[in-house]
């Protein structure tokens, strides 16, 4: 099935507009304007996704690939088209290189089973950040439990650049694959991604990049980087949750071996054998999240329906904001702070704990992580027990980065 | 400002947290914990040295986390210091009543008037975790068993 280019005007990006595709962000919490600063965690949900999720349930829902009959028909109809959506939003050259997933995790995890398990030696390397996600780290450490890989860590700069000579130097020749994030979910850093691609290529090695925060932020383009594997997840994507998506080159799928096992990925299963589906459905056993897959491509098409790069200027605008008022607090401590780095910022504020912070932060409407943000090993690496961590997504405004600093302020009071 | 947050944060909290109680390593122990709260990475050891009388002689703990651990925590030390093993687990169940917003009336009334800096607690259900790992420390040092959690 060959693309139809989508061709539609773009919606001119303005943040009270947007807001207002939103129902969630004008209500209150504890009496004040929600300030919803935790989009890196799970994004809210426009109204046209949820209302579609309804419209596909209420009027064309059946399982998919099954059935003969009408809404079966339907459903299969919708949902491939969602991941056609997928398609289109990664730029990928053929929608069957995309597998739906429950997430970015699943994405991950599918590769370690299917990909690299089958591949890996003793002594194997697979060369991932110290900034990863747990996502992204222990599907690889389960390869060094069971099969004896050995994992190779490129460390990232005191600022959390990372650099490819870095990762280039840390390839060698028994290196099986290069794992690392597109955009760091701790410290916003944004990798050199199409750099990295093209040195690890030169040396034969496939590469995977973890893209919960970077396909939110940065525009993904998977042809162009030429990458081997892709993981992004839908409810960062202001789409719902339990579903997300693994880009996988069509070469790489086709020699993958399945993953979970059941309905929907067999050509045929006898009493002696049994014969797999083609990718992508190899990788989609049993029912999977029909509703969610339609949230989600009405999700990115939302978000392709604005000019990403003035969503991108403006997210930037809400960071460099916030990043200036925090520097002018000389108690709070700015982790993270690569040239480039995508709309995250973390912070350790002095005499306060992360969870203490973002206790009192939460009473004044503001709702912002605090925690190891599942990635110890970089907590390990700047000697931190966790931070507090503020993200802005295409909704957020000044305002609420003004109420996010005076409620620092007022943690700065109780606790300081 | 709000009050369940003054509730919560108050001076004695504070206090505590700032400048802990029995706060380090006790070399005589003969009982130690660990805890960890994967959530947010906070750990706490627990040391306990207990007599032939079956009573807590000694105690200390030491660790990172939040005002409301670390307070919890010193708070505790104080308090279960010359009591018997029983004693101990009695008030950590009453404890544990007091902070989820339980009926917590099998505390004794003197017990009670220290431990009520801790009941602000329970108006943040999120926080329920912060204020137990402590407790469930001390007890998994008495029992000797694998570390405690809360998650």
């Amino acid at each position: 099935m060959t693309a139809q280019p989508k061709i539609t005007a773009l919606r001119p990006f303005d943040v009270e507009t947007v807001r207002a595709d939103f129902e969630i962000l004008s209500r209150e919490v504890y009496g004040k304007p929600l300030a919803y600063l935790d989009s890196a965690a799970s994004a809210q949900k426009p109204d046209i996704v949820l209302d579609a999720m309804r419209g596909f349930a209420t009027s064309e829902y059946a399982n998919v690939h099954r059935g003969v009959h009408f809404l079966s028909g339907k459903a299969t109809d919708r949902y491939e088209q969602a991941r056609e959506s997928v398609r289109r939003f990664v730029n990928a050259r053929h929608v069957d290189e995309i597998v739906f997933t429950k997430g970015g995790t699943e994405g991950i995890n599918l590769v370690s089973y299917s990909f690299l398990a089958p591949r890996l030696q003793p002594g194997d390397e697979i060369v991932l950040t110290t900034m990863e996600h747990h996502s992204n780290i222990v599907p690889w450490h389960f390869l060094r439990e069971r099969q004896g890989a050995v994992l190779k860590w490129v460390d990232i700069a005191d600022d959390g650049s990372l650099s490819a000579d870095a990762v280039d130097a840390a390839i060698g020749p028994k290196t099986k694959l290069v794992a690392l994030t597109h955009m760091s979910n701790v410290l916003g850093t944004v990798t050199p991604l199409k750099e990295i691609i093209a040195r690890a290529h030169a040396k034969g090695v496939p590469v995977l990049a973890d893209g919960c925060q970077g396909a939110v932020h940065e525009l993904v383009d998977v042809a162009d980087l030429d990458i081997d594997f892709y993981a992004l997840t839908g409810h960062k994507l202001y789409g719902p949750s339990g579903i997300g998506a693994l880009y996988a080159l069509r070469a790489h799928l086709k020699a993958m071996r399945p993953f979970n096992g059941g309905g929907e990925m067999i050509r045929e299963v006898t009493r002696e054998a049994i014969s797999y589906a083609d990718p992508p459905a190899r990788f989609e056993a049993g029912t999977p999240p029909i509703i969610e897959a339609v949230g989600l491509g009405v999700a990115l098409d939302y978000l392709s329906s604005f000019d990403r790069t003035a969503v991108a200027a403006h997210e930037h605008d809400l960071l460099t904001y916030a990043t200036a008022a925090l520097r002018d607090l000389n108690w709070v401590r700015i982790i993270g702070q690569a040239p480039g780095k995508g709309t995250i910022v973390s912070f350790e504020a002095e005499g306060m704990h992360a969870h203490d912070l973002a206790t009192i932060l939460d009473r004044e409407g503001v709702a912002v992580r605090a925690g190891h943000h599942c990635a110890q090993v970089l907590m390990e690496r700047f000697d931190v027990a966790s931070t507090t961590r503020a993200s802005f997504a295409l909704y957020n405004t000044r305002a609420e980065v003004d109420q996010f600093i005076s409620a620092l302020h007022k943690a700065r009071k109780i606790l300081g | 400002m709000d009050e369940s947050l003054r509730e919560l944060y108050q001076e004695v909290i504070l206090d505590h947290s700032r400048h802990p109680r029995h706060f380090g390593r006790l070399e005589s122990a003969n009982h130690m914990g660990e805890g960890h709260n994967p959530l947010c990475g906070d750990r706490v050891k627990v040391y306990l040295k207990v007599n032939g009388e079956d009573r807590i002689a000694d105690v200390s703990f030491e660790g990172k986390g939040c005002a409301i651990s670390q307070a919890s925590a010193s708070l505790m030390t104080d308090m279960i210091k010359g009591r018997t093993v029983a004693e101990a687990e009695k008030l950590m169940d009453g404890f544990l009543h007091l902070v989820k917003g339980e009926d917590a009336n099998g505390i004794a009334a003197e017990d009670r008037e220290h431990l009520d800096v801790m009941a602000g607690v329970s108006a943040f259900p999120m926080r329920v975790k912060c204020a137990t790992l402590a407790w469930h420390t001390m007890k998994s040092a008495l029992e000797g068993g694998s570390p405690a959690k809360t998650e």
